[in-house]
């Protein structure tokens, strides 16, 4: 288990996300609301790539006919057969307790402590000045 | 008590209307005199047709008559060679198939008055289905209120083939008033004929019409789940009445794996399909799709995945098996007892005050 430096700060803005490969693995880290997360681009249902499909909301119901919406955004829909997935804790809607997606341990660093280590950065020139998204994986 | 399978709850048993003379008793002045002056009669459902031999086994069939028309022959046949201690009459005519939702209701309430009278009145182990016209929802749940004090009544009796799918909004009333009575629905195979018997328009031969009852009770299915009628309606059991059950397991695997993809368009089914299903639908056990061999009738119910969905059923006088093999071949020793009794009366609370 390593820590790797991923991105910016400023690089994957609220709602928007960055795919990567970090250590042999295809990582996608997302900005729900300012806090950021980290799920393996694979879908537990058929390995399709999760981090590629549409952040929806949340949609639950209380009674036939009506439709409650709320987390804006939380949801990851694979693009393959439409399973959700909430983004914060990558359990899927549908069977939340037996199929999750894999989640990291996402964190935010100042570029001082990025500079002084120890983080994997291979291909990051760190300025002190910047904020760094770092995933441990 | 003798029989073959004694103390059992025979879930479908058809007593035959013989024709509108039988129902004239019934009928207000009004209808009465339409049905004689119009020479109103035979208004047996098509999919149902007397000479077909499935629709009569030949040593069920009495000397004249409709097969089922006969009660002493009911009485030895369905219910003492069985042992039977009580059984659910399902009356088919044509009531849900008229167009005229006038007559259908006055019809419906006719059915029901010669029920009572005819069968239930002479003969204590019979129970049955309150027939309804759902053509006018508000005079089906009218029909509901005035017969549900009768406990006899058991159940409120649909086809698999009407309208519209059985999940509308529009037969909800027929849904909360059954609910309220503590009567199940039983959706019985048949068609109305409103709409052709397939997705794809009329079949050619009998045959076709008859094994694609299994798809309209599957549509039907469909559209109670994710309509939301389990969910509106939580005390609501439906029971599918010679929908045979062999093709629930592909059916559920099917609803199931869609469901999780496209599940955002119906959030009022926070459920999987198949759960909704096994805990509010039962089947009656004939016709039984006859799996080639023993092994796969065992699976097939274990695949279904719950024990308690099978009711008993003999569908007397129809001819599905010989004999009195009602349970087919194969059919899971430790279950019968369940089915024979347990279910039934888990399914039918008014059948649990008047038989425990």
């Amino acid at each position: 288990m390593a820590r790797h430096v991923v991105a910016t700060v400023t690089e994957i803005p609220p709602g928007a996300r960055k795919l990567l490969t970090v250590a042999g693995r295809e990582i996608g880290v997302f900005n729900i609301g300012g806090e950021y997360f980290a799920l393996l681009n694979r879908c537990p249902h058929q390995g399709g790539a999760l981090c590629k499909g549409p952040l929806v909301g949340l949609v639950t119901s209380r009674e036939p006919g009506r439709f409650d919406y709320s987390r804006r955004g939380e949801m990851l829909k694979c693009p393959w057969h439409g399973w959700e997935y909430d983004v914060r804790t990558g359990q899927s809607w549908c069977d939340p307790d037996d199929v999750k997606v894999r989640l990291y341990k996402v964190s935010v660093e100042p570029g001082e402590a990025v500079a002084r280590g120890p983080f994997v950065a291979e291909t990051f020139a760190v300025s002190v000045e910047q904020d760094y998204i770092v995933v441990e994986v | 008590m003798k029989g073959v399978t004694p103390g059992g709850i025979d879930c479908d048993v058809h007593p035959a209307v013989p024709g509108m003379a039988a129902l004239l008793p019934y009928l207000d002045d009004y209808w009465r005199e339409q049905v004689v002056t119009r020479g109103i009669d035979g208004l047996g459902l098509a999919s149902f047709p007397p000479g077909i031999a499935a629709n009569g086994r030949a040593d069920w069939r009495p000397p004249k008559g409709l097969p089922g028309g006969d009660l002493e022959m009911l009485r030895a046949q369905a219910l003492g060679a069985f042992g039977t201690k009580a059984a659910i009459c399902n009356p088919l005519y044509g009531v849900q198939a008229l167009h005229n939702p006038h007559f259908a209701t006055a019809l419906a309430r006719a059915m029901n008055d010669w029920m009572a009278a005819e069968w239930l009145d002479r003969e204590p182990r019979l129970r049955a289905s309150i027939v309804i016209a759902p053509q006018d929802p508000e005079q089906a749940v009218a029909e509901i209120d005035r017969r549900a004090s009768d406990r006899r009544f058991v159940q409120v009796l649909l086809l698999a083939m009407g309208e519209t799918l059985l999940g509308k909004r529009v037969h909800w009333p027929i849904y909360a008033a059954a609910e309220r009575h503590g009567l199940p629905i039983g959706i019985h195979a048949g068609s109305t004929a409103h709409h052709a018997t397939t997705g794809n328009g009329w079949p050619s031969y009998y045959i076709e019409d008859y094994a694609a009852q299994a798809q309209a009770f599957q549509a039907q299915l469909l559209s109670l789940v994710h309509e939301g009628v389990f969910v509106k309606y939580p005390g609501l059991t439906v029971v599918l009445i010679e929908s045979g059950f062999t093709w629930l397991p592909g059916f559920m695997w099917r609803a199931n794996k869609t469901w999780r993809g496209v599940r955002a368009e119906v959030p009022w089914v926070d459920r999987p399909p198949a759960e909704l299903i096994r805990d509010h639908v039962r089947v009656t056990l004939q016709p039984t799709d006859a799996p080639p061999d023993a092994a796969s009738l065992e699976k097939v119910i274990d695949q279904i995945g719950s024990d308690r969905m099978l009711l008993f059923s003999t569908d007397y006088p129809h001819w599905h098996f010989e004999g009195m093999k009602a349970f087919p071949a194969g059919f899971p020793a430790g279950l019968k007892q369940r089915v024979l009794v347990d279910n039934p009366l888990a399914t039918y609370p008014r059948l649990k005050e008047t038989l425990q």
